[in-house]
């Protein structure tokens, strides 16, 4: 009886095998071609930690002492508007009037306009910087390296990267409520950082007299 | 810049050394023509910073320490 099992599944294994055998042959060939053809990059857990580390190195050096301390301490960086009549808006009613308006730029966030006395937000300002030269580890900029980008292309050539922007009323992408949040965060720590210089302005003829 | 890998360093010289300058010049050429933008990060008198966008290498001032490229700026979502 066992003799008979064995010769049937000896049968039975040599008729599958002629079916099998070539595909898996072919599935082989396959696997071995696949890797051929794209070569194995390991995964490297800190390469955008330290991407993200040169970024800040070199954002650090192109901005002033207070951009930095803004950027490190409340996560994004103000810039003054110089357009005499407020950013580009095709809407007359929505120009500024000469009024002092500003940008918060986020890192990977539109920017946003605002009029400096009031607070109002005027504009949510979408720009990417796509990356055209691929391939490369990664498609989006390192934070630090997309707020040094929009930094450069702001206080560099304000009307260009205004215009090259998708405009959007403000709540688009960033909550305004939030945004209203972090300019009141702005002021209170502007208004810290002046009450800092005044008090170790103060106490300077102090330690050089005693 | 480049995604995924911050600052890189392209090229460097000095622009009172004519081969160094010609290095430069051509690889100024070679990063716009790849449709990258340039700009020289600059601080004026009152020691305001701030960047100057430039579009060719005579517009470098000529004592400029760098010139940054960045992917060019389009409409984002």
């Amino acid at each position: 009886m066992l003799l008979a099992l064995v010769a049937t599944a000896l049968v039975a294994v040599a008729l599958l095998s002629e079916e099998l055998l070539p595909r898996l042959d072919e599935a082989w060939s396959r696997h071995r071609a696949r890797r051929r053809m794209s070569p194995v990059t390991p995964y490297d857990p800190g390469r955008d930690r330290r991407a993200e580390q040169r970024a800040r190195t070199l954002l650090r050096s192109c901005v002033n002492d207070e951009e930095w301390a803004m950027y490190r301490e409340l996560g994004f960086i103000r810039v003054w508007g110089t357009q005499s009549d407020g950013p580009v808006d095709p809407d007359p009613a929505a120009r500024t009037g000469g009024a002092a308006y500003a940008y918060l730029i986020y890192p990977h966030k539109a920017i946003v306009a605002y009029l400096a006395q009031t607070h109002r937000l005027l504009n949510e300002y979408c720009v990417a910087f796509p990356d055209e030269t691929r391939p490369y580890g990664s498609v989006r900029l390192p934070d630090s390296d997309d707020v040094l980008a929009k930094w450069m292309a702001l206080t560099g050539d304000e009307e260009r990267l205004i215009s090259t922007a998708n405009m959007h009323l403000p709540g688009r992408q960033l909550d305004p409520a939030r945004v209203k949040r972090d300019l009141w965060r702005l002021s209170q720590w502007e208004r810290a950082r002046m009450r800092d210089a005044a008090r170790s302005a103060s106490s300077e003829p102090l330690d050089t007299a005693g | 810049m480049k995604p995924g890998h911050g600052e890189v360093l392209i090229a460097e010289g000095d622009v009172e050394l004519a081969e160094d300058e010609l290095r430069l010049v051509e690889e100024f050429r070679r990063q716009l023509d790849a449709g990258l933008w340039a700009a020289v990060p600059l601080m004026d008198a009152a020691g305001r910073r701030q960047a100057q966008m430039v579009r060719s290498f005579d517009d470098v001032p000529r004592d400029a320490e760098r010139v940054i490229f960045f992917p060019r700026a389009a409409g984002g979502r």
